[in-house]
């Protein structure tokens, strides 16, 4: 690592200043004036490069379409490296108002796109504001590459504030919920470890890496000799042990009821289409989660969402093959509720019946945070990334099949299309009941969306468990990009910024991105909406203007009431009027064309036509919509 | 529904003799009890039912059958609300308001609803 020029110069400088400014703020420039030899050696760069250059150089070979930041000194170097070294192309600078958007952005984006997006963040204040959202992205098991500035060497350190913003160890804050970090001392280090980094964050289980890119790395002239970019090749994703997979499928073709409950399973389209064909080859319902977009929603072998999809009904079946399952132990278990007290746990699988797993987040267990969930008492548990191992149990399905077995699993599809066909008119007559409503009702609302986008290429990027899931019982959902699932780890302040990082992917590909947006989620950083606006983000933002923090209302009802204590104050701490937010005027003061408040369900469909015909000319839209609590 | 009815129904007796000094219910004290107490939170301000609670609008129970439900519900589902919180007239005055929803449209009248998109 390269040293100050002149430590002593600098440092006398640094006192004669402190002193001048005790006693009187112009004198260190008065002493200089009269006696210049006492002056700093200043060095001006000429043609050398810095070692945020070779950084940028470093980054750029990863392919990330965007960087996005609120500013910060402990990366300036780097940042301008960004925009005039690197030209501000891949990555692209976004200008983001708090770092915790800047990382949900980057969450949003990639579940879109595929892959990472970059983040930059001071090591110290800038981490603590965005390590929310990076946990909801490890939760959510979701690539984000994380880049912080830092000042390691106390002689580069300059005034208080280089002080308070400097770390000895940048990623401890939020090591319990990244997959990797290192903090190169270094260019060469930097260069390899930026790679590793990549690698580390796209191999399945997906999850955020931190790079530290020291101070003075990055401010000093580059000396090392001989640097160079270690090429990137990315690993195969791990698949599941042949063996094991045989004796999955064994069950699963012997079943006379198998489910198929689908977490995060499909990364991909063509995840979704393996799905397909496990699902069609088996004959087996799928119980979609909804935590990514899994399974078509029209199929016919798509079980009943409910209003719930995370706590599926599982009940009926005698064998449960779980693919990158969100608390499987949840899924197959009733806890004592709320409204009782004590904790009593049961099965809610019938006796017998066989439980497998597959799913690849065994390989990242870490032991603070718990979203592991409770212990699975499986019956094969396979180690091993879905996506990847479903061809081979698909083709060890297929040799197992008989002619006798064929023709029950050809009976059981039609039954289970039959029972389709059945939830889904119970689902549209159950949609009319509040039809008129004032509030509008959530089903009213989805469905008027629906009827405005069904014909548009469409990407929903928001999660509809607070909409009771009537986008999930009421739209034909089918391509992978349609639905991205939700936070991860439940942090309330995703939405919004999640939302227009998937706008953004979307935006190249020309797709109609709907947000249907919590209106206590947009709240914690409003300031993403400039965002969107400065950088064109097109994005149909409709309100689901509750007015409270709904769920956590409903807690302290429920407590209310079961200690007898009168529910009259259950909007203490939990309700969001007197003053009503106009989210509209938020958004216009943002630079968002807005419309709002929506009282009236019949001002609805002229609104969303007015909002679709502005996102389509590029802009950001608002509708602000008031309605009813779910 | 089937299964509530099932769960409440040792309690109609007890409901009933309560339930004889109670008015006929008044449908606009029972949207305004509806609305303060935060019934509409999990059901709806209209009683359409949603994710935390089922539909109470037309619902196929009795007042007595009602009453008792609240007072006593199944595990699981809503906290029991007892007579300091809402009497008995005041259940009497909720139900009168749910029962006073008009029916929901059907799909077949709602052409956004009436398609085969899926």
């Amino acid at each position: 690592m390269s040293k100050p020029k002149t430590p002593n110069g600098r440092r006398n400088f640094l006192k004669g200043a402190a002193v001048g400014a005790a006693s009187f703020v112009a004198a260190p420039i008065v002493m200089a004036q009269q006696n210049p030899s006492s002056a700093p050696t200043v060095e001006v760069a000429g043609n050398e490069k810095p070692g945020s250059d070779f950084m940028v150089d470093v980054l750029k070979s990863l392919d990330m379409e965007y960087c996005a930041a609120n500013p910060g000194s402990s990366f300036r170097g780097l940042q301008e490296s960004f925009i005039n070294y690197g030209g501000n192309k891949s990555p692209e600078w976004l200008t983001c108002c708090h770092e915790e958007s800047s990382a949900a952005m980057a969450h949003g984006y990639a579940k879109i796109e595929g892959k990472p997006m970059m983040i930059m963040a001071h090591g110290t204040v800038g981490l603590q504001h965005a390590s929310m959202a990076i946990y909801n992205a490890y939760a959510d098991r979701v690539p984000m590459y994380i880049v912080l500035g830092n000042i390691l060497d106390v002689n580069y350190r300059r005034g208080n504030a280089e002080w308070v913003h400097s770390v000895q160890d940048a990623a401890s804050m939020v090591r319990d919920f990244i997959k990797w970090d290192d903090t190169p001392v270094t260019l060469g280090h930097f260069a390899e470890s930026a790679v590793r980094a990549y690698k580390i964050s796209m191999t399945p289980p997906y999850e955020p890496v931190i790079l530290v890119a020291d101070g003075t790395l990055q401010e000093e002239p580059v000396k090392e000799k001989n640097l160079r970019i270690p090429k990137l090749v990315m690993s195969a994703p791990p698949q599941g042990d042949s063996a094991a997979v045989v004796e999955a499928a064994r069950l699963l073709v012997a079943a006379e009821n198998p489910a198929i409950v689908a977490g995060r399973v499909a990364r991909t389209q063509k995840g979704i289409e393996l799905l397909v064909e496990l699902a069609e080859t088996l004959q087996a319902t799928v119980k979609d989660q909804r935590m990514r977009m899994n399974f078509p929603s029209a199929h016919p072998l798509y079980g009943d969402p409910g209003q719930l999809p995370q706590s599926p009904n599982l009940s009926d079946f005698d064998v449960i093959l779980g693919l990158e399952v969100q608390d499987f132990w949840g899924a197959t278990h009733r806890q004592t509720p709320l409204n009782r007290f004590g904790m009593e746990s049961t099965p809610t699988t019938r006796p017998g019946a066989k439980i497998i797993s597959i799913s690849a987040i065994e390989l990242n267990h870490k032991s603070n945070y718990q979203d592991f969930g409770r212990y699975v008492e499986a019956d094969l548990a396979i180690t091993g990334d879905a996506e990847a191992t479903l061809p081979a149990l698909i083709e060890a399905v297929r040799k197992q099949l008989t002619g006798d077995r064929r023709r029950v699993m050809q009976d059981r599809g039609a039954k289970i299309a039959e029972a389709g066909r059945k939830w889904r008119q119970q689902h549209r007559e159950t949609a009319g009941v509040g039809w008129d409503a004032s509030p509008i009702s959530t089903a009213r609302l989805s469905a008027e969306v629906w009827a405005q986008v069904r014909n548009e290429d469409w990407s929903l990027v928001s999660f509809d468990r607070m909409q009771s899931s009537w986008p999930t019982r009421l739209w034909n959902f089918s391509k992978n990009y349609q639905y991205i699932g939700a936070q991860g780890g439940a942090g309330i302040g995703y939405g919004l910024p999640a939302a227009i990082g998937a706008a953004l992917a979307n935006r190249k590909h020309g797709r109609l991105t709907i947000n249907i947006q919590n209106d206590g989620d947009l709240n914690y950083a409003p300031g993403v909406l400039w965002t969107a606006a400065h950088h064109k983000i097109p994005l149909l933002n409709i309100m689901h203007n509750n007015r409270a923090y709904h769920e956590e209302r409903m807690y302290i009802q429920m407590f209310a009431a079961k200690f007898n204590r009168g529910v009259e104050n259950g909007d203490i701490g939990t309700a969001l009027n007197n003053p009503d937010i106009n989210y509209a005027s938020i958004a216009k003061g943002y630079g968002l064309y807005a419309e709002g408040p929506i009282t009236d369900p019949t001002d609805l469909a002229p609104a969303i036509r007015r909002g679709i015909e502005r996102v389509k000319a590029g802009e950001p839209v608002l509708l602000d919509v008031v309605t009813q609590p779910r | 529904m089937m299964k509530t009815a099932i769960v409440i129904f040792p309690f109609l007796a007890i409901a009933a003799v309560t339930l004889s000094q109670t008015k006929p219910g008044d449908v606009a004290n029972g949207r305004r009890i509806f609305m303060r107490n935060g019934c509409y939170q999990c059901h709806g301000t209209v009683a359409q039912g949603g994710l935390a609670g089922p539909r109470l609008a037309q619902t196929k129970l009795t007042v007595a059958g009602f009453t008792a439900y609240v007072r006593n519900p199944a595990p699981g589902s809503m906290p029991p609300f007892r007579a300091k919180v809402m009497s008995d007239q005041e259940l009497a005055d909720v139900f009168a308001y749910v029962q006073s929803v008009p029916p929901p449209v059907a799909p077949a009248n709602i052409p956004i609803l009436n398609d085969d998109a899926r």
